[in-house]
C-alpha cells in the first residue's frame, strides 16, 4: 500500500531530524561516517518505521524481522535509528566512540540492542542475512531479513557468492537494499572499482531487481513492498542515493566518508538539513 | 600392467574406509536425529568431508554452498543467529584460511554456536601437495578468543570431540585428518573430556606430548624405547589445544623434566608454541623440544613419508628422544654463551 500523505510527511520530517541526530553524534564522538549514514536514512526509515515486524521492547522477540547493515561503517546511522526508535536511551549515543560505551563506528550486536549482528569488515553481512533467511526456512518460521549493502562493499568477493547462493536457494524471504551512493574512500566507484552496470549484475546472479531513487520514499516504498512480495528468490532494491545526503557541503564528497565537525560546522550542517 | 590398474581404480569417494570422516558423518547423523537444531554445511566437499551422509538423512538441513568458503562461514554464523545449531565441514586449509576471517569476526566474535569440522589436517593429504596441507591452521584458529580447538587422535576420539562438542554453546573447531591414519583406540573413548588431556601411556624419564596422528606414532615410539632404551616414555594425548590443559602438562614438567611435543604442523605457533607458552609461564625449567613441519612448505609424497621425512613418526620420535636424554640442565650460573 503507497504511503499516505501523513505517512509521507512523517517519515519526511523523521529523515531531517535523524539526520541532525548523526551530525549532532558526529560531533561529540570527534569522527564518524558520515557520508554513508547520511546516505541510507530513507532507507532505514522505512524498513524500522514501517516495514519490519519488530518490538523495541523486545529485540529478542524470535519471531521478529532481522536487519543485517553489510556495510557495517554506516554504524552511526544504525545506531542513531536504533536509539530513536526505542531499543536503547538516545543518550548513548552521547558516548559513541568513546572507550566503555555500547557504541561504537562498527556495532557490536553484542552490545547495541537491537543491532542483529557485528559487521564492519566488508563483505560479510549479507552471507549472515542468507543464513538467517535459510534459518527461518529450517525453523518453518515466516519472518524476513532485510540486509543493507555498499556499493564499495560490492567490490569483495563474497558479496557475489552470497549473490549465487541465494538464487540458488531460492531464498524469497531475503531483501537487499544497495545504498547506491557512489562512493568509496578513495573517490567514485566507478573511477577506484567500476561497480556498473550494477543492476545487470545483479539481474545475471538471477536476483529480482529495483531501481530506484533512494531518498524517495514513496518510489523506495512501492519498491519495498514489491520485494516482499516477490516469492520466486531474493530480491533487492537498487537505491541511487547521495553520500552524505542533505548537507550540503558533504554531498558527494569522497573525503566526507569520515570525518570529525567543529561545532561551527555541526551548526553549518544541521542548517543545511532545515527542518528545525 | 592392465590388471594391476584395474585393481586400483577408485574414485575421490571412496577414500574414507572406517577413517575419521567417515565416522564423523555417522555421527553426526546419530546427532541429527536427536538434535533437530543441527544443520549441516559444506561447500562441495560434502562427500570428502563426508557430511553429505547427514544430507541424505536430513535433506531439509543440509546445504551445499559450492567452493564458496567464505559464504558458509558467513553464513553458519546466520544460522547460528536465528537458533540452529551449524557443522561447518571443508578441509583445513579452507577453513582456517580462505575463511579465515568469517570465522574469526562472524562466529567466534559474536561467540556463536557453530562447529567446525576441519578434515585433511596436516600432511594428510599427502601427494595434493602444499596447497591442500594446513600446516598453519592450528597456529592461526587458536588465536581466536571465545574458540575450543580440538585436534583427536583417531576415528573413535573424533566420535567422542563431535558428540562432546555440541554441549559447548559456542563456536568448536575440530581439526582431523583425510582417515587413512591408524587408529590408536580400540573404541570410542567414553572418558573424554574436552579441555583434559589423556595419559596414553604412564612414564618418568620424559614425556612425549601429541595430538592428532602423531599420537599414534608417540605411543609406538614409547614402546621401542622402553624395548630397546629401557626408558620410561609418558605419552599424552593433548587432544585439546584450547583451552589447554595445563595440569597435565606442568605435571609432566615436574614428573619428567623432559618435554618433547609432536605434531603434524608447522613448529610456528602450533600445539608445540602453545605448550611452551604453559611452561615457559609456570618459571620451571625442562628440557624442551618440538618435533613437526620445520617452518618449511611440504613437498608432495604420499603421508606416511612426509611424517618420516619431518621425524614427526615413530622414528624421528626415538631420534629426538634419545638425543634429549643426553641434553641436562647447564650447572653454570652463567648465561654469557647464550645471550
Amino acid at each position: 500500500m503507497a504511503l499516505t500523505a501523513e505517512e509521507r510527511e512523517r517519515f519526511r520530517k523523521l529523515c531531517a531530524s535523524l539526520r541532525r541526530d548523526m551530525v549532532d553524534v558526529t560531533g561529540w564522538s570527534g569522527g564518524a561516517h558520515i557520508g554513508g549514514s547520511l546516505s541510507m536514512v530513507e532507507i532505514l526509515v522505512l524498513l524500522y518505521w514501517k516495514y519490519m515486524k519488530i518490538d523495541p521492547a523486545n529485540p529478542e522477540w524470535e519471531d521478529r524481522d532481522r536487519f543485517v547493515l553489510s556495510k557495517g561503517h554506516g554504524g552511526l546511522g544504525h545506531a542513531v535509528v536504533l536509539g530513536r526508535r526505542g531499543f536503547f536511551p538516545f543518550d548513548e549515543l552521547k558516548a559513541f566512540n568513546k572507550t566503555g560505551s555500547n557504541l561504537g563506528m562498527h556495532l557490536d550486536s553484542k552490545k547495541a540492542v537491537g543491532c542483529e549482528v557485528s559487521t564492519g569488515s566488508m563483505g560479510h553481512g549479507l552471507s549472515e542475512a542468507l543464513g538467517m533467511a535459510l534459518g527461518a526456512r529450517v525453523l518453518k518460521k515466516s519472518f524476513r531479513v532485510f540486509c543493507v549493502v555498499g556499493d564499495g562493499e560490492s567490490n569483495e568477493g563474497s558479496i557475489w557468492e552470497a549473490a549465487m547462493a541465494a538464487a540458488h536457494f531460492k531464498v524469497s524471504n531475503l531483501v537487499a537494499l544497495l545504498d547506491r551512493n557512489h562512493f568509496m574512500i578513495d573517490g567514485n566507484t566507478e573511477d577506484v572499482m567500476s561497480l556498473n552496470p550494477v543492476a545487470d549484475k545483479w539481474r545475471a546472479f538471477n536476483w529480482q531487481v529495483w531501481e530506484v531513487d533512494g531518498h524517495n520514499l514513496d518510489a523506495l516504498s512501492d519498491a519495498i513492498e514489491a520485494a516482499i512480495a516477490w516469492d520466486k528468490g531474493p530480491a533487492i532494491i537498487i537505491c541511487d542515493t547521495v553520500k552524505g545526503k542533505g548537507v550540503d557541503f558533504m554531498e558527494n564528497k569522497a573525503a566526507w566518508h569520515y570525518g570529525g565537525l567543529s561545532a561551527d560546522l555541526v551548526a553549518k550542517a544541521k542548517a543545511s538539513i532545515g527542518e528545525e | 600392467m592392465a590388471g594391476v590398474e584395474s585393481t586400483l581404480t577408485w574414485t575421490c569417494y571412496d577414500a574414507t574406509k572406517l577413517s575419521a570422516r567417515e565416522i564423523y558423518g555417522i555421527v553426526l547423523s546419530d546427532l541429527g536425529a536427536i538434535r533437530q537444531d543441527i544443520v549441516g554445511l559444506t561447500a562441495d566437499l560434502a562427500k570428502s568431508t563426508q557430511i553429505g551422509a547427514f544430507g541424505d538423512k536430513f535433506p531439509d538441513r543440509f546445504f551445499n554452498f559450492g567452493i564458496a568458503e567464505q559464504n558458509m562461514f558467513g553464513a553458519a554464523a546466520g544460522m547460528a543467529k536465528v537458533g540452529l545449531l551449524p557443522f561447518v565441514s571443508t578441509f583445513s586449509v579452507f577453513a582456517s584460511m580462505r575463511a579465515c576471517e568469517f570465522l574469526r569476526t562472524d562466529i567466534c566474535y559474536q561467540n556463536l554456536n557453530v562447529k567446525v569440522i576441519a578434515s585433511h589436517g596436516g600432511t594428510s593429504f599427502g601427494s595434493a601437495g602444499t596447497t591442500h596441507h594446513a600446516l598453519e591452521d592450528i597456529s592461526i584458529v587458536r588465536a581466536f578468543a571465545n574458540l575450543t580447538v580440538i585436534v583427536p587422535a583417531d576415528g573413535y576420539e573424533t566420535a567422542a570431540a563431535v558428540k562432546k562438542c555440541v554441549e559447548i554453546n559456542g563456536p568448536v573447531y575440530i581439526r582431523i585428518g583425510r582417515g587413512f591414519e591408524p587408529p590408536i583406540y580400540k573404541a570410542e573413548p567414553e572418558d573424554f573430556t574436552i579441555g583434559k588431556a589423556v595419559e596414553m601411556r604412564p612414564g618418568t624419564d620424559i614425556t612425549v606430548i601429541a595430538c592428532g596422528p602423531t599420537v599414534y606414532h608417540a605411543v609406538e615410539a614409547a614402546e621401542i624405547l622402553e624395548r630397546d632404551d629401557h626408558l620410561s616414555v609418558r605419552v599424552l594425548n593433548l587432544h585439546t589445544i584450547k583451552p589447554i590443559d595445563e595440569e597435565a602438562i606442568l605435571k609432566a614438567v615436574m614428573d619428567t623434566r623432559r618435554i618433547l611435543t609432536v605434531e603434524d604442523h608447522n613448529i610456528v605457533g602450533g600445539m608445540g608454541s602453545a605448550v611452551a607458552d604453559v611452561i615457559a609461564a609456570s618459571g620451571k625449567g625442562c628440557v624442551f623440544e618440538k618435533l613437526g613441519i620445520p617452518d618449511v612448505f611440504t613437498p608432495h609424497g604420499y603421508p606416511e613419508d612426509l611424517q618420516h621425512l619431518f621425524g614427526i613418526d615413530a622414528d624421528g620420535i626415538v631420534n629426538k628422544v634419545r638425543a634429549m636424554m643426553g641434553r641436562e640442565f647447564e650447572a653454570d650460573e652463567s648465561w654469557e654463551d647464550e645471550i
